[in-house]
């Protein structure tokens, strides 16, 4: 799961040492405790008659290009440079063998006819639509029980947490395709129900819903931030509308949403990203098929498929700048509703 | 915090005052309702964690009765799962592991150097590029791997790199995990600058300063950065996956995927074993900086 983000705060850990204002960082040295002890030490404001400070910030000037060299050095070097050159592969025939053939827009008008292209677009988008909101639900539901002045918070936290480790793993992929086989675990479960078992994996319409039950089963990780949200709202706003009669349904409805409202967006935005980008799951339990019949031919699997197993890596460059761009826009529009629903305390 | 719920009705003194222990006394109905939240949980944990355990109990079973006995009591028990799949793929499998040691730990290495230099440069030195500069690691937070891979892989594969572990590395020393980048600039923004200053007042350089003042102080940071680096490798699947091909070289996922393929020789118990070792290290970082993981997941998520 990795990845991904918006703001984080530091922990206040037991160092105590983010406990401290926080320095804007437009913010420089005023003027006049620093300026001696930097003009002397920079031996120059003699010279110039700058102040120590403007002299100071000269040589931070210098210094943060030092500081910075690896990360340009990344940025045009595994970022900038290979992300235009996928743009250009994404108009040509490239096998990695010969030499790239510009085709114009023959691989986006080949998408356009590509009945796998269409189901893995399919599958992901079902994936998303259904696993991130469910797995939000559970998270955000169960943040609200554990935040309830619960003995043994910190055991159940972790716990639930754990899953969330675990879940982008092989081995987990591995253990799922195991569960849901013909003759794992749900179905022995069902059996001493007896009810009659059924092949999870085997069928198109049901084995997509396995990676989506995988996906909830992680929910830790959004869990913990919601639980440290709900950390965050003061509790005055609770006594008050206690004292003006408001009920528990009344409360939540009134104020707990409205104020985690960032913090679901936050983990909306994360878990969108994410899912978008899932791969492990589908491969492993597919066994790099995306079957049966493309019922689990993720966008990335399809991607992976065309660029390193066809060596078609035009026609993934694509592929792949088609998937960015979805991306992109799906955080735009995220970002641009979030007006009318994200409420910020300071508006 | 107490939300108004499960002491709601009551909100004695003590609770009212201390909302963040939640140690108020509490009547017997709330008590009655506590209780059946922690049942309530612990049917739900066990749900969860039923799997996990399964497949822990189902690596020493002998191999047909991983599929026969659902059980979470093996009423044979054998280590046969282990000492077989150890050298299924004709490898020791501690080789997977070592490799995936090298890379695992290689990532820290690079992601501590190269991300602490950049978050210092972008969070407290001033210079013309640094706000184009944070904005260009907030975007490179969301782009996806898969936009970049195709060009580096053809280029790391011309340089021969295919099979090393520069591809998975380099990377790392050159500070790409935005992320981890903009978890540091926060961080260092609630370090007090007047620390900055005392130290520029000393006469310690920009370096100086770094290395003797803001990275001790960035610890907690750091450690964040390292535990979610290591399990964010140690799970990646994706990008070994391309780069590796000689089994050789495999990192272990790389290698339980290999095993899933020839799965009819393996047999569920052997990948079973092997899977539950694959997990081991981070079970136990798990268990050694469960408090740290929460806290820095929690701390991520808040403006």
């Amino acid at each position: 799961m990795s990845l991904p983000r918006s703001a984080p705060r530091p922990a206040t850990g037991p160092s105590g040492t983010s406990a401290q204002g926080t320095g804007t960082p437009g913010e420089r040295a005023p003027g006049a405790p620093g300026e001696g002890p930097f003009g002397l030490r920079r031996g120059r404001t003699g010279r110039t008659g700058t102040t120590g400070a403007v002299s100071h910030l000269h040589r931070q000037g210098r210094a943060a290009h030092i500081f910075l060299i690896p990360w340009q050095l990344g940025l045009v070097l595994i970022t900038s440079v290979p992300l235009l050159a996928s743009l250009y592969l994404a108009f040509t025939d490239y096998d990695i063998l010969a030499s790239p053939h510009f085709t114009g827009l023959e691989n986006f008008r080949r998408m356009a006819h590509d009945a796998q292209f269409w189901a893995s677009v399919r599958v992901t988008l079902v994936y998303v639509v259904v696993s991130v909101p469910l797995q939000l639900a559970f998270a955000l539901f169960l943040a609200l029980v554990l935040d309830r002045g619960l003995r043994a918070l910190s055991f159940y936290r972790s716990v639930f947490y754990l899953p969330s480790l675990l879940g982008a793993s092989v081995a987990v992929a591995i253990l799922w395709r195991q569960i849901f086989g013909d003759t794992g675990l749900v179905n022995r479960a069902l059996a001493l129900v007896h009810i009659h078992g059924h092949s999870w994996l085997q069928d198109p319409s049901t084995a997509l819903a396995t990676l989506i039950v995988l996906h909830v089963w992680a929910f830790g990780s959004p869990m913990v931030i919601f639980l440290a949200g709900l950390r965050q709202i003061p509790d005055d706003l609770y006594e008050a509308s206690r004292v003006d009669g408001a009920g528990r349904f009344r409360q939540f409805r009134s104020i707990t949403i409205p104020l985690l409202t960032p913090i679901i967006f936050f983990n909306l935005i994360l878990q969108t990203i994410g899912a978008f980008q899932s791969f492990t799951q589908a491969d492993i339990v597919s066994k790099g098929t995306g079957g049966p019949s493309n019922s689990t031919l993720f966008y990335t699997l399809y991607l992976y498929k065309q660029g390193f197993v066809n060596f078609d890596m035009g026609y993934a460059s694509a592929l792949a700048w088609v998937l960015m761009v979805v991306i992109a826009v799906i955080t735009a529009v995220h970002f641009l509703l979030s007006k009318y629903w994200v409420f910020y305390g300071d508006e | 915090m107490t939300t108004g719920s499960a002491t709601e009705a009551i909100q004695t003194p003590a609770t009212a005052k201390s909302p963040q222990t939640h140690h108020g006394r509490v009547p017997t109905s709330s008590r009655m309702r506590s209780a059946f939240t922690h049942a309530a949980l612990i049917v739900f944990v066990l749900l969860m964690l039923y799997p996990l355990l399964w497949m822990l109990v189902s690596a020493f079973k002998p191999g047909h009765l991983v599929l026969t006995e659902p059980g979470l009591i093996p009423k044979q028990f054998t280590f046969r799962n282990f000492v077989e799949g150890w050298n299924i793929l004709n490898q020791p499998f501690s080789i997977f592991f070592i490799n995936s040691l090298i890379v695992s730990v290689g990532a820290i290495v690079g992601n501590l150097f190269s991300c602490s230099l950049t978050a210092y440069a972008l969070a407290r030195m001033e210079f013309r590029m640094r706000k184009v500069y944070l904005a260009i690691t907030l975007g490179a937070v969301m782009l996806p791997i898969h936009a970049l891979i195709i060009p580096q892989y053809i280029v790391f594969s011309k340089l021969h790199l295919v099979n090393t572990y520069v591809p998975l590395l380099l990377p790392k020393f050159l500070g790409t995990d935005a992320f981890f980048v903009f978890l540091m600039v926060q961080f260092i923004r609630t370090v007090p600058r007047d620390l900055d200053r005392a130290a520029w007042i000393d006469g310690a350089g920009p370096f100086r300063t770094f290395w003797s003042v803001i990275l001790p102080l960035m610890r907690p940071a750091l450690v964040t950065t390292t535990i979610f680096t290591f399990i964010w490798t140690w799970n990646d699947f994706f990008v070994p996956l391309i780069y590796l091909t000689r089994t050789g070289a495999f990192t272990v996922p790389v290698a339980l995927n290999s095993m899933v393929s020839a799965e009819n020789q393996s047999g569920i118990g052997m990948l079973f074993a092997m899977s539950l070792i694959s997990l081991l290290p981070i079970l136990v970082f798990f268990a050694l900086a469960q408090r740290h993981l929460v806290r820095g997941i929690a701390t991520t998520g808040l403006k």
